[in-house]
Parts: C-alpha cells; structure tokens; sequence
C-alpha cells in the first residue's frame, strides 16, 4: 500500500471528466487500497475522489462515520455512481485537500439517493442525509472536473436564507 | 526588493471604480493580494492589499488620476502581508432586531469575554427610517464550538438582544 501524492488546484487534471470504470480486476483492486489509504492518512477529510489523486475514473470514498451525530452508510466506496433522486437545499461551509487555505460556502441537496457499483462491480444504491449527502455531492463534482469553488455562494447568502427560513 | 501596502480607498459609490483603480495598479506593476470592496450606507469602500516595489508615495502618484476622478479619500499603509494563513471558523453568530445605540458594543463585549475570535464580520441597518432593523452576523473561532456561547448569549438575551449561535462543520473533502 501507499499513500498517494493528492493534486492541487490550478492542476489542469482536476478539471477533466473522469472516465466510468469497465474493468473490476487486480488492477482496481490495486488502486483501491492506495486510495482508501491515502484519505484515511489525511486527517479530518471525509472523502476523496480518484481524479485528486490523478486517476481519470468514477470513484469515490466517503466515511463521515466519525464524526458525532451525523447519520451516515458507514465507508462509502463509490463506484460511477448516479444521484438519481435529490431533494432540499442548505448551505454549508466545505474546504478540499486540492484546494489548501481556503473555504467557503456551498448549497447543496439536504438528501439524495444515488446508485453505484462496488468493488467487485455489484450494484449498490444508497439513500444519504445532510454532511454525508454535502460529502457525497463534494466528490461526485470532482467526478465531473468541479470544485467547491465552482459552486460558492456569499457568505450574506447564508446569513439571509437563515434568516428568512425562519 | 517588493513590499506590501494596504490601500483603503472610500468615496462616493459609482460604477466602475473598482475596474478603474484595478487597471492603474495593474498597469503600474502592482500585484493585487486579498480584497474586500462595501458599500456602507451608499458609500464606496474598498480594502486591498497590493504588493510593489514602489514607496507608498509613488504607489499614490500612479493612482493619483483615480482618485481625483472619482474623489477617493485615500490611506496607503506599509503591513506584513501574511497570504496562505486563513483560519477557519467554526461558529456563526448572528443578531438581528430594532436598530438602537449598543447593539455591537454588547455583543462584541460578550464575544470577546467569552474568548471568540472575530474573523468576519458584517452589519447591516434596513427596515424603513421610522423602524430601522439591525442585521449582524459575525464568523469566528472560539474553543469549545456554539455552545461556548451559551452564556454570553443568554445574558444579552436577558438584556434585550437575540443573538443565536450556530456551528459552521467546514467538510473536508
């Protein structure tokens, strides 16, 4: 195993959209386990996509299973996934190991359920809530050459919402 | 050997400032660091941190024509400027309620006893001139996260000011 240099912003690779996986073999099987430790050697990140660490395919690790109170599906290892039913907005406030000393506030869906495969190509569909949903969304933009940057709303925006939610 | 300066430059708000004092340091050799531009009850204001090998009086002699044409008040200070060191917040305060004297220096006063940080901070007055309403919200770091504030904030509550803290969770991803 090894833990596997993370790209950073302006990398051109974070821009690209990465491409399905097709082969479920060694190979991936390889990957995987760089992969799973490389986000579990950076601390406090609950989730990493394989174009961070320059691999151009449809993969994605979320755990928010350590933090406190969050519902959450345990390790989530995402495999091309689909979000195929959304529902919500809330604003959170999201940061990237490609994107150091810097943050900032996002809308995202409350919920989502999405279909993925494993690791063995069997298919799997989960239904997320709140953080691990953002953290969900988060990776998955990285999937499609997005960064948090490219979604960032004023921090008055989430003054205002909150404001008139209530 | 280059230096940092700070400029805060505020006038009357009219289109096209931003765009105009941005070309004379571009085209002066400056390099633009952190900004914030405002209007504050209608007013232009601008903070910009821009990095130059002039002296601050040639820095205001190449934005002398700006400033003339759109009647800037002008400050150029000499600072450290520290980029790649944010910190992160970790609670939001907001307050919001009928404008009276006060409000800031109380809620602040609190904050600062109980060891919050201020990182951001903005305010706002809107409503209608016979019912102002006061609009504040305040990003910081404090130890111990939201409910650090418990406290402060029920004794500003007993004193007529509703300020409700919340956590801000940055995700990591």
């Amino acid at each position: 195993m090894a833990i596997l240099p993370v790209l950073v912003y302006p990398d051109e690779r974070l821009k690209r959209v990465a491409e399905p996986v097709t082969a479920f073999d060694a190979r991936l099987h390889k990957f995987l386990s760089d992969f799973n430790e490389t986000q579990r050697a950076a601390p406090g990140c609950v989730g990493l996509a394989a174009p961070q660490v320059g691999c151009p395919q449809r993969i994605a690790l979320v755990d928010v299973s350590a933090r406190p109170n969050t519902p959450n599906n345990g390790r989530l290892l995402l495999i091309n996934p689909e979000i195929i039913e959304r529902g919500g907005e809330t604003i959170g406030r999201e940061g990237c190991l490609s994107v150091p000393d810097y943050t900032g506030n996002v809308a995202r869906a409350e919920w989502i359920r999405l279909r993925s495969r494993d690791e063995h190509g069997a298919p799997r569909e989960y239904r997320c809530q709140g953080y691990e949903a953002r953290a969900v969304l988060h990776e998955l933009d990285h999937l499609d050459g997005l960064l948090f940057l490219d979604r960032l709303v004023s921090r008055r925006d989430l003054f205002r919402r909150r404001v008139y939610q209530k | 050997m280059k230096h940092w300066y700070m400029l805060t430059l505020v006038g009357q708000d009219r289109p096209g400032i931003v765009a105009a004092l941005a070309d004379a340091l571009f085209r002066a050799g400056a390099n633009l660091g952190e900004a914030s531009m405002v209007r504050l009850g209608g007013n232009f204001t601008i903070m910009m941190m821009a990095e130059t090998e002039m002296s601050d009086a040639s820095l205001r002699h190449a934005l002398e024509p700006e400033i003339r044409q759109f009647g800037l008040h002008t400050h150029i200070d000499a600072i450290e400027g520290k980029l790649h060191q944010h910190l992160t917040p970790n609670v939001q305060v907001t307050v919001h309620g009928a404008d009276r004297p006060g409000i800031v220096a109380q809620v602040t006063a609190a904050l600062a006893a109980a060891g919050f940080n201020i990182l951001d901070l903005d305010s706002d007055v809107g409503g209608s001139s016979e019912h102002p309403i006061y609009v504040m919200a305040i990003d910081g770091h404090v130890a111990g996260g939201a409910s650090a504030l418990d406290k402060p904030l029920a004794a500003l509550h007993a004193n007529g000011i509703d300020a409700k803290a919340v956590s801000i969770d940055t995700l990591v991803g």
